[in-house]
């Protein structure tokens, strides 16, 4: 037996389990990438389309920051290849990143792990068979690429060559997985820990292109995005990559040797034996449970707000060397810095709905692990126990969004010497809250009612996203943009602040809770 | 008065009927055992108890209240240990034990201390550093640091070892003669035997059996091993008697209790050698109970009831038993 017997059984045992996430993935990835390529093939056919394209977007920083180095953005191909980086390339390390630690760390942490260990199993063979999932999802969207381009005829060399960038992407953040998987000993802080990973590489690659400058090497993404499609292709970078991807699932390979099973690299240190004066009631032990959890976000969304308005003063820049653009927005009326700040927020706000998300559907994982059991058979009711959670987790987002405004606010407020930007982005900010509560809420009004369904409000998140970032180019309808909470929001600060649609979302917000509150009053707990 | 009064339970899952008319009493002051196969419905009984899952049919009485509509006022009364324990990863043992008191309202560190000692717990480790065993000791401690008047225990001794068995059944002894109530669910017979005034046997949602273990045994069947001068050849062809094994001059046999004089008058017109007789073990009693009437479980449908396939292990020997030659000393 080898240290890899057993790996092609567990290969078909994960695809066996994940027959509905996996194909979730692949389609969604995929038809999100074809028709945005699709789209982008109409809206800019002519030459002079184009041109206005790089003379704009193409001295955007925000847009920078967001896509990648403007490269061949004068050609359909290069304008392509800058509207769908986004969203493939991050897409595809978070799918990475969720397939591999599902199969990993988050099987481990269940026991799961141990049962087909005990069996016919090589050592590494769990770890291999999440690799090589994971892998071929991310070649397979690769592929989804490749031919997307191909059908609307760009050149077949540059096509390949971007493919082949999107999917090393998932190739390195999968090796970060498996990383990050024999490292920690809980699933979801393996996730945590490759997210702050895929985070790092995102904000280094951003500054440095929006900087045009070397830090956008020290990035796997930079790697990835500098193969520079349709600017005569560049091979080599995708060979950085694929080094990396190896060395990374050697590196997990290696560590799992150095570890005990069920353990992480570090050992737990013990605890306290006996319990602080705060953790005796159910909103304490809230806050005890998602400490971890909400500093993490509290650090992340900070930076990533620090990473936007340090920025702030290029856009500036940007527009003042960029005749087209002091034209569009002389035009327009519209403050450049303003739209970059709006857009930022939007950002901002959609990001920080992972927190309010996350915190919410733990309330099922703490059901269906059955720890809730023996906390209510105290005198703690259910209604106590949940309200006790969602209090953490509207105050955290209030904390997290809060803190990202403040990180984009004092940093923009530094580079552009007007303070009055704290209050503009840390207020923006704040306009969002009721709309990522409203979504907070309708996941709690499903963990009450239809617990089954509730980690489809990630599909939803992921739709609001599109909605709010895509539905442009994707010229999708008004009424379906329009249900995304987020486009109810003012667009402060291009837009005034009006009150209206936030109360409504609150209301709404606060209905969804009420209901959530009333079925999981009348509801079996999970059993088995 | 009763503590626990169950009539005609049902549950259903969706389609799958898990209870199915159960009925249970629960005195006060006694220890309750509750027994029956995998599956048969314990656990979800002892949730419906504690106002996890709401019941679909039947009547449940605890401690005087409704426990779906009255759980949080009921809860300041009892305590509740899981059959399988999980802790939150973050917190220490020392930690749970503490917030579950608080939660309760009723927090005695002496006490705590104490049974952290007698059960060699380090209550530092945090919720996977704990072996199963462990696991279930800071369940048990947080349980049995409380002065409430009912226990429910689901199972909370199947990772223990046998010194730890012991000092369970030692603390839970302490608790009868508090004159407190236990519910104890298990499948370790030897500590129900050990414990329990009385047992409810469950099966398939229903219960088959409820009494005090003489009351069951009186019901059931005594086991006799007889040596005698002339060979008891015909024994065999009296009523209520079941040969287990006839070798020569050496028999053993199963009776039904009302038959036993008969037997007895039987062996002694043979001329007795020697001659011994114990009323049936638990085990014996639970296992006639799923091993001899196999006709009367409803409908098996292995598939709906995941937990049936241990049961087969359980069967197993009751079924050979007729034939097994060596059993003859089980307890
Ligand atoms: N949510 C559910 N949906 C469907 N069936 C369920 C559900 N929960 C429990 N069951 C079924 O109900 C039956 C009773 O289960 P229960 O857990 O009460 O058994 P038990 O007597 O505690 O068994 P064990 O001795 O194995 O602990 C089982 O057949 C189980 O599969
Ligand atoms: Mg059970």
């Amino acid at each position: 037996m080898t240290r890899f017997t057993g790996t092609m059984t567990l290969v078909r045992l994960a695809l066996r389990r994940d027959r509905v996430v996996l194909p979730v993935w692949l389609l969604s990835l995929t038809g999100l990438i074809y028709s945005s390529v699709a789209a982008v093939q109409g809206l800019y056919d002519t030459a002079a389309s184009q041109a206005t394209y790089q003379a704009t977007i193409g001295g955007s920083a925000a847009s920078i920051a967001l896509s990648g180095p403007p490269v061949a953005l004068g050609t359909i191909g290069g304008i392509t290849v800058f509207e769908v980086s986004q969203v493939a390339i991050i897409g595809i390390a978070l799918m990475a990143i969720f397939l591999t630690v599902r199969h990993t760390r988050a099987d481990e942490e269940a026991g799961r792990t141990e049962l087909v260990r005990a069996g016919v199993l090589g050592r590494q063979a769990d770890l291999l068979a999440a690799g090589i999932l994971a892998c071929a999802a991310s070649l397979l969207v690769g592929a989804s690429v490749v031919v997307s381009f191909l059908s609307v005829d760009l050149a077949a060399a540059d096509s390949l060559v971007f493919g082949g960038a999107v999917a090393s992407v998932g190739l390195v953040f999968t090796g970060v997985a498996l990383v990050a998987a024999q490292v920690v000993e809980h699933g979801r802080q393996a996730v945590g820990l490759a997210l702050t990973a895929l985070g790092v590489a995102f904000v280094l690659r951003a500054v440095g292109d929006v900087a045009d400058n070397g830090l956008r090497w020290a990035s796997p993404l930079g790697w990835a995005q500098g193969v520079h499609a349709f600017a005569g292709p560049r091979w080599w970078p995708l060979g950085l990559c694929l080094t990396f991807a190896v060395a990374l699932i050697a590196t997990a390979g290696w560590l799992t040797t150095r570890r005990d099973f069920g353990g992480g690299l570090v050992a737990a240190r013990p605890g306290p034996p006996a319990a602080s004066p705060r953790l005796g009631s159910a909103w304490g032990l809230a806050l005890r449970l998602q400490r971890g959890m909400l500093l993490g976000w509290t650090v992340g969304m900070t930076l990533l707000g620090v990473m936007f308005g340090s920025v702030a003063a290029e856009v500036d820049d940007m527009v003042a060397g960029n005749s087209a653009m002091q034209d569009v927005f002389a035009r327009s009326g519209v403050d450049i810095v303003d739209a970059y700040a709006a857009t930022v927020l939007l950002i901002l706000a959609l990001v920080t709905t992972g927190f309010t998300l996350g915190s919410v559907l733990r309330l099922r994982a703490e059901e269906t692990t059955h720890r809730v059991e023996p906390l209510l058979s105290t005198p703690t009711s259910r209604t106590r126990w949940a309200a006790g959670w969602l209090l953490v987790s509207a105050s955290g987002t209030l904390a997290v969004l809060t803190a990202a405004g403040l990180g984009a606010g004092v940093t923009s407020a530094v580079v552009l010497s007007d303070p009055g930007r704290i209050e503009d982005m840390v207020g923006g900010a704040l306009v969002y809250l009721p709309a990522v509560l409203l979504v907070g809420g309708l996941a709690f009004a499903l963990f009450g009612g239809v617990p089954a369904l509730l980690s489809g409000v990630w599909l939803l998140l992921a739709g609001f996203f599109v909605a709010g970032w895509l539905g442009e180019l994707l010229s999708l309808p008004a009424w379906l943009v329009d249900l995304s909470p987020y486009s109810h929001a003012p667009q402060v600060p291009l837009e005034p602040l009006s009150w209206a649609p936030l109360l409504t979302m609150t209301g709404v917000a606060a209905l969804c809770v009420a209901a959530g509150f009333v079925s999981l009053r009348q509801r079996d707990l999970a059993t088995g | 008065m009763a503590v626990i009064e169950v009539q005609g339970l049902v549950k259903d899952f969706g389609r799958f009927r898990a209870l199915d008319g159960l009925d249970l009493t629960v005195r006060a002051g006694e220890v309750h055992g509750f027994l029956g196969p995998n599956g048969a419905g314990k656990s979800t009984t002892i949730r419906i108890l504690l106002g996890l899952l709401r019941a679909t049919g039947g009547e449940v009485r605890l401690l005087g209240g409704d426990p779906w509509r009255d759980a949080t006022t009921l809860h300041r009364r009892l305590t509740y240990v899981p059959g399988d324990v999980n802790l939150w990863p973050q917190l220490s043992g020392g930690e749970v034990i503490d917030l579950l008191g608080r939660l309760r309202g009723d927090v005695d560190t002496a006490r705590r201390d104490e049974l952290l000692q007698r059960f060699e717990l380090d209550p530092r480790k945090k919720g996977r550093a704990y072996s199963k065993g462990n696991r279930q000791k800071v369940a048990l401690v947080a349980a049995l640091s409380s002065r409430a008047e009912l226990l429910i225990l689901d199972e909370p001794t199947s990772g223990l070892d046998p010194l730890m068995e012991e000092v369970f059944q030692e603390c839970i002894r302490e608790v009868r003669d508090e004159g407190r109530t236990v519910l104890l669910s298990s499948h370790i017979l030897a500590e129900v035997e050990e414990l329990c005034d009385r047992v409810s046997i469950i099966r398939a949602g229903r219960t088959v059996e409820s009494g005090t273990l003489s009351d069951l045994r009186r019901a059931s069947r005594t086991m006799v091993l007889a040596e005698t001068v002339q060979p008891p050849a015909d024994v065999g062809s009296l009523r209520g008697v079941r040969v287990l094994d006839l070798v020569g001059d050496r028999v053993r046999l199963e009776v039904d209790n009302e038959h036993l004089s008969t037997v007895i008058s039987f062996l002694a017109g043979r001329g007795i050698r020697s001659l011994e007789s114990h009323p049936p073990t638990l085990e014996e009693l639970f296992l006639a109970q799923y091993g001899d009437q196999p006709g009367e479980r409803p409908a098996e449908q292995p598939g709906d009831r995941p937990g049936d396939r241990h049961l087969d292990s359980l069967r197993a020997p009751a079924a050979d038993r007729p034939v097994d030659t060596s059993g003859g000393s089980r307890r």
